[in-house]
């Protein structure tokens, strides 16, 4: 940077996009432009640590029974205590340390389940928009049956099928969701493939695995990471969904969905047995959203500019 | 147009053969549908029984065909818990769950299209905001904790409406509110979009600068092309809305076929599933084929193309 006087012009504007601490310092500008986006990182974050630290946030052991202290009310309505700020449940346990561990569930089963999905998804749906004819018209079709079907009904159908487990539960969404992957994917693997700078490639004789990993992978990754994120969202919604019904983790296990069963028996006596899990839920997914429609925002470049 | 629609009408039935396979072969996921459907203290001899009986100690490509060529007339077996034919089980919680569907598609109409016509034209504006603010209540709020909370609220403290069943016309109400909105975020969301997107088209500077009546522009040439994307949303969502009713018809025990879904889970009745699955399937592919027709009618590109 420090050479000659007349070339620090043209340089610097370079260096804008170059080092990552002036893009994280983009990012960050682009972030604080849209208010929404900073509520919705924050919210997802705060989730986010309450799963990592759950065992420093709490003082009680979600699975632990108290029996003699069953059925206590929030902290701030009559007959509750600070010491279980949110309540205990009909076997005396703590609600707020069970809210905090099924963050836990919640985050596992989205991650996981987003992380298989998408890599099922992305190599399935760059193979048919890379390959194209026959191959794609193969791929094609079971991915629009699986698409057109009524989701929540084949997922209820499959889980009451498999039974009741963390990995079942995250290999069902991972699978069933993996369509969605590989559609974004194709479309978006079809629409570089015809872009001036894969032919420039070809035509100075670029191999198709070259072209692949580094012309088209990194051009998917911003579509792809706004997906996951929405995705990742339902995938969370579901899972509640499903422990609701009694078909997701086993019943032992605190997660929200499994919450919210047992809350459901209670409902016009301890209501708040409700009303927490809910929250939970609320606060995961409204956090996630905002944040998808942000990352969206700031990832495509069209939008950005359209923002401003 | 007569082959736009032919066309589609085979894929549908080529999806409707896949479905059937799912369903088939979902059942036997495991290895041994027997067991999967016998209750848990059931002896091996009694099992055997019911292998014997039910066929599923044949080879599988004779179970396969024997289940495609029943299901071509309509035969899916019979209830395990009922003992009676599952389809006509089926059929006799249709209504409850298309009026159900029916009268939430009707409120996520009437509060989605208004509001994403008022945010797309003013974007920025105070209903904007609103509107925004809604759509994504919509989509944040779970389904199966709003409809608990609004039997607590509406049901529970101020007895406006009842918590549960299908006795009085206002028993719909809750149920379908809750079923609605996720739905109508989703026409909000795709409301207000459109119209930003169409309201910088060319063709709607050349109307304003050639100072075409305001009410013209905005029904002619803004709502009509909003609404093409439009029909199509709504097709697919009250096709969602019809297989994705089970969380809200269990709470409320709504007599409908995902209260039958549910139901047939616990009692472990999986021919009865399989018949749900396979026939709200078709309903929902009869469905897009209609949309698809729809859309066809409605956008002169697709009925005078190809």
């Amino acid at each position: 940077m420090a050479s000659s006087p007349l070339s620090t012009k043209p340089d610097s504007l370079l260096a804008v996009q170059r080092t990552l601490g002036d893009r994280l310092r983009y990012v960050g500008r682009l972030l604080w432009r849209d208010r929404s986006g900073v509520v919705g990182l924050s919210m997802f974050s705060l989730v986010v640590l309450a799963a990592v630290l759950a065992p420093f946030i709490v003082r009680h052991d979600p699975l632990d029974q108290q029996l003699s202290e069953s059925r206590m009310a929030p902290a701030w309505s009559p007959g509750g205590s600070w010491d279980h700020p949110f309540g205990t449940d009909s076997l005396g346990r703590d609600l707020f340390s069970r809210t905090i561990y099924g963050a836990r569930v919640s985050l596992t089963v989205g991650f996981f389940g987003v992380l298989l999905a998408a890599t099922v998804g992305l190599a399935v749906g760059a193979i048919a928009g890379y390959f194209g004819g026959r191959i794609d018209a193969l791929i094609t079709g079971p991915i629009n049956l699986i698409l057109s079907l009524p989701y929540l009904l084949f997922v209820v159908f499959i889980a009451a099928i498999l039974g009741r487990s963390l990995i079942n539960v995250i290999l069902i969404f991972g699978i069933t969701d993996s369509p969605i992957f590989a559609r974004v994917t194709r479309g978006e693997v079809l629409r570089i493939r015809e872009s001036a700078y894969v032919e420039s490639a070809v035509s100075a004789g670029a191999r198709w695995g070259r072209i692949l990993f580094d012309h088209i992978i990194p051009n998917l990754i911003g579509p792809l990471i706004t997906l996951a994120t929405f995705e990742m969202s339902a995938m969370i919604f579901y899972e509640a969904g499903l422990g609701f019904l009694g078909l997701s983790v086993p019943p032992s296990v605190p997660s929200w969905g499994n919450m919210l069963a047992e809350g459901r028996k209670y409902l016009s006596s301890y209501p708040w047995l409700t009303t927490f899990p809910g929250l939970a839920i609320m606060l995961t997914s409204m956090g996630m959203n905002l944040s998808g429609d942000w990352l969206r925002d700031v990832l495509d470049p069209r939008l950005r500019r359209a923002r401003r | 147009m007569l082959r736009y629609f032919v066309s589609k009408l085979a894929l549908s039935v080529l999806l409707l053969f896949g479905v059937l396979t799912l369903a088939f072969f979902m059942l036997r996921v495991t290895g041994d549908p027997a067991s999967l459907m016998m209750p848990r203290e059931a002896s091996p001899a009694q099992v055997e029984a019911f292998r014997e009986a039910m066929g599923f100690n044949r080879p599988l490509g004779v179970q396969f065909w024997d289940f495609l060529t029943r299901a071509a007339v309509g035969d899916f077996g019979a209830s395990l818990h009922y003992n009676s034919p599952a389809l006509s089980l089926v059929l006799n919680r249709l209504p409850a769950t298309v009026e159900l569907a029916a009268v939430g598609l009707l409120m996520a109409i009437a509060v989605g299209v208004p509001l994403g016509l008022a945010g797309g034209l003013n974007p920025g504006s105070a209903l904007d905001s609103v509107g925004r603010f809604l759509g994504l209540l919509g989509q944040s709020v779970p389904n199966f904790w709003l409809a608990l909370i609004l039997i607590l609220l509406f049901a529970v403290r101020l007895r406006w409406f009842p918590a549960f069943g299908r006795d009085e016309p206002k028993s719909v109400i809750l149920p379908a509110f809750v079923l609605g909105l996720a739905v109508s975020s989703q026409i909000l969301r795709m409301t207000r979009s459109t119209v930003l997107e169409v309201r910088s088209e060319d063709y709607i500077r050349t109307a304003w600068s050639k100072g075409l009546d305001p009410r013209k522009i905005y029904l002619k040439h803004i709502l009509r092309n909003v609404a093409i994307p439009l029909v199509s949303l709504i097709g697919v969502q009250f096709g969602y809305m019809l297989g994705g009713s089970i969380y809200v018809e269990t709470i409320y025990a709504w007599p409908g076929m995902g209260q039958l879904l549910q139901q047939a889970i616990g009692w472990r009745d999986f021919p009865l599933v399989q018949a749900l699955a396979v026939f709200t399937s078709l309903v929902v592919l009869a469905l897009n084929l209609a949309t698809d027709l729809a859309y066809a009618l409605l956008d002169p590109r697709i009925r005078y193309g190809k």
